[in-house]
């Protein structure tokens, strides 16, 4: 169909951007395992940091690298993205709140 | 070399299956005879089974969901005569094994084959002519989508003739339908027939999503959408999010049967629970997938049949999203009594609940579009208010089952088994019936009988509350669901009125066939003739084009200005566009579906009796159609301008000529 067809130019960043996204991923990679192989943290902490820096990390690569941001070429995947995680979280969320508590009520565990 | 496969598989010893082989047999003859013998295979071929065209394919899925209740509904009824004789000394005349696969067999084939054949059929129709647009976003992948529907329905009702089917319920829970419980080939029979025909409702979904979201007309902003097109887009949402959550589930499980694994098995670290928390994540949207657009087809009919704009539009379309988002959130309340603790059940008791809020805007919606209208009692309009009244009771039954401490009584009872029949037949059922009867002269150009169809909705009506009410005093009294045999005397009459309901409620879909014969044999009589294309005074862009419409649909893609264009410019007598007439862009009919459907059925059957080198047959033939049809670049055509101008005149003398005899 001819109207489906619609121009996919979207821009696919400047070198600026690439280098920008680069270096925090280095960094962000390097700080993960910095946390692991200091053994400042205690084990805890170290899985917390790692947990939020790995979050950290896709969102660079996802603005630097996939160019997903607001503007309005791009709302189409942004809003695919976050529809996509909100059921990701509510499912597997969901399933692992609901599996645990049958566990721990169940005493299966 | 045939695997599992042997003369033993075929139930020779079972006469109901005997003699329901030899009738399905005489009348399949009877069928191909008669295309044969009036020559009408070619035409059949190019002009219905290779089509890419909408609206053919929704009157094919409408086709298969009829065919498909009366295979439910024999099962039904079967259930219900087998409860009405089964009681103290009298065993019935359904052995377990035949009796279990009855029932997971009714269950699978109403909400797969006949519920999900109706709505995909209706949003086919109706979608493409409400938004504007010359057909879907994706043509072929809507025919491949027909095509594995069509392979899931063959392949469950081969399963009455050769082997057999699943006995563990509609939903196939383990360990019962793991090998250690279910060596047969039952449980394969379900998993193929329904992984088949999810991915033809997965791609239904990215289909339908993509045409609402890129195809709609000039100035159709969300906010102008008629609300049946909402519903269709807030159906296919809940699609894309819970079809793939089916097939993982069912996957696993047959990762358990074919290769051993332990996912859900009750040894070696396998847990049963997981498999019912992820079959309803699936399970809860699916049936809103199903009355959601039930709703949608309500908004147009009384809308319309009110002779008024529908009251609180944008409520409707934010209640309608309200229960898409809160559908993800009240799965639990399918397996309270599984043993999660206060905290889980809670949440998830009030979730559901809270559904019923949305739900309430919209009785309330209905009822004040009614309020002050010039309300005309169609057939359709007949359905309306029977849904109105019973969904509202299966609703309710529905909330004192979302009380976790009542559930806990009521679960798997009969009770259940009432409530949801009350708001499947009276929301789905009726909905789309509703629905067919409204949209069936923009399909085919003439309308359906009046009388045969409001005599069929007394029959239903009536039978419904019959065949259910009893149903549910027997939940309270303490039965349970599946029982092949009681000897309970409080029981017994009430089972005795259940299956005079199931009677009634025969006579209904007989009167439903009268209706489609008398109409088809009345259709050149002028009172049933849709000549103007608008037979309802409707409100919405479907009504603005001939009956039936070409197949581009739109000879000019309209503008719109607002909700209800075409009934506003009706109204203040506003003339077609005359907007200068182009080419139209088509897609070409195709086999290429009903190829990936063939080999589809040839994967699905061999793998179901473990028959290797033929699945890889299938398999190979799946892929090799799909690189040919990428390949092949002669995908569509041009409507020269001289057959939409030839076509247009045809269609406005038609108009004058009705303007002329009124």
């Amino acid at each position: 169909m001819a109207q489906a067809h619609t121009a996919h130019d979207s821009s696919h960043g400047s070198y600026s951007a690439y280098l920008i996204g680069f270096v925090l991923a280095v960094i962000l990679t390097v700080a993960s395992f910095a946390a692991v192989m200091a053994h400042a943290l205690s084990p805890g902490m170290a899985l917390a940091a790692v947990t939020v820096l790995a979050v950290v990390q896709i969102v660079v690569h996802l603005v630097f690298f996939l160019h997903l941001n607001t503007s309005s070429e791009q709302s189409w995947n942004l809003m695919c993205f976050i529809f996509a995680a909100a059921s990701v979280i509510v499912i597997i969320g969901g399933t692992v709140f609901i599996m645990h508590d049958t566990a721990i009520n169940m005493m299966s565990r | 070399m045939l695997g599992k496969l042997s003369f033993s598989a075929i139930p020779l010893d079972v006469p109901i299956l005997v003699g329901t082989f030899l009738g399905v047999a005489v009348i399949g003859l009877a069928v191909l005879g008669a295309v044969t013998y009036y020559g009408k295979w070619g035409y059949l071929w190019r002009d219905w089974l290779t089509t890419v065209d909408h609206k053919r394919l929704a009157v094919m899925y409408v086709i298969l969901a009829i065919v498909m209740l009366f295979r439910g509904f024999a099962d039904a009824i079967m259930m219900r005569t087998q409860l009405a004789l089964a009681y103290k000394g009298n065993p019935g005349y359904l052995p377990p094994h035949h009796y279990d696969q009855v029932f997971s067999a009714h269950g699978t084939i109403m909400i797969f084959f006949m519920a999900m054949a109706f709505m995909t059929g209706l949003m086919n129709l109706v979608v493409p002519l409400q938004i504007g647009a010359r057909d879907v976003a994706f043509p072929f992948l809507n025919s491949l989508s027909f095509y594995m529907t069509l392979v899931g329905a063959l392949l469950i009702n081969i399963s009455l003739f050769i082997g057999e089917f699943a006995q563990c319920g509609w939903l196939v829970y383990p360990p019962l339908s793991e090998m250690q419980f279910s060596p047969g080939v039952g449980v394969d029979y379900y998993i193929w027939a329904v992984q088949i025909s999810g991915v033809g409702t997965l791609l239904t979904g990215v289909n339908f999503f993509t045409t609402i979201v890129k195809m709609r007309a000039p100035g159709m902003g969300w906010m102008q959408m008629p609300v049946f097109t909402w519903t269709a887009f807030c159906t296919t949402v809940l699609i894309l999010v819970s079809f793939p959550v089916l097939t993982v589930t069912l996957a696993l499980l047959s990762l358990d049967r074919y290769l051993g694994m332990h996912f859900f098995t009750n040894d070696a670290g396998g847990n049963v629970m997981l498999y019912l928390s992820m079959i309803w994540t699936w399970g809860h949207p699916e049936v809103y997938i199903l009355v959601i657009p039930a709703f949608g087809v309500f908004s147009e009919v009384t809308a319309t049949f009110s002779q008024k704009p529908l009251f609180g539009y944008k409520t409707m379309v934010y209640a309608t999203c309200s229960i898409m988002v809160l559908s993800f959130v009240v799965w639990v309340h399918h397996f309270f009594t599984m043993g999660a603790g206060a905290n889980v059940n809670t949440f998830f008791g009030i979730m559901t609940m809270i559904i019923a809020v949305p739900t309430g805007v919209k009785i309330f919606n209905w009822l004040f579009t009614m309020y002050k209208g010039r309300v005309e009692f169609t057939a359709p309009m007949h359905w309306t208010l029977g849904f109105m009244i019973t969904f509202s009771i299966g609703g309710m039954t529905g909330v004192m089952m979302a009380m976790p401490a009542a559930d806990w009584i009521l679960h798997n009872s009969l009770f259940l088994i009432a409530h949801f029949h009350n708001v499947i037949i009276g929301g789905v059922y009726f909905g789309y019936i509703a629905g067919m009867g409204f949209w069936f002269p923009k399909a085919f150009g003439f309308k359906l009988n009046e009388a045969w169809g409001k005599r069929a909705f007394w029959c239903w009506f009536v039978g419904f509350y019959l065949a259910f009410v009893p149903l549910y005093v027997l939940g309270l009294e303490g039965m349970t669901r599946r029982m092949n045999h009681y000897d309970n005397p409080d029981w017994y009459p009430w089972m005795l009125v259940a299956e005079v309901g199931a009677i009634v409620i025969a006579l209904g879909i007989v009167c439903q066939l009268t209706q489609l014969y008398v109409s088809i044999r009345d259709r050149n009589l002028p009172e049933n003739l849709d000549l103007t294309g608008d037979p309802w005074n409707g409100r919405t862009l479907e009504w603005s084009i001939s009956s039936p419409p070409p197949a581009y649909n739109f000879a000019v893609i309209p503008d719109i200005h607002g909700l209800d264009t075409f009934h506003t410019e009706k109204q203040l007598g506003l003339k077609a566009h005359g907007k200068p007439l182009a080419p139209i862009h088509m897609p070409k009919n195709t086999s290429a579906g009903v190829f990936i459907g063939l080999f589809s059925f040839i994967l699905g059957f061999a793998s179901i009796w473990y028959i290797w080198w033929l699945a890889a047959i299938g398999l190979i033939g799946i892929v090799a159609t799909m690189i040919l049809r990428s390949a092949n670049r002669d995908v569509d055509y041009y409507v020269p301008v001289s057959e939409i101008e030839h076509n247009e005149e045809v269609y406005s003398r038609r108009i004058a000529a009705t303007q002329a005899a009124e």
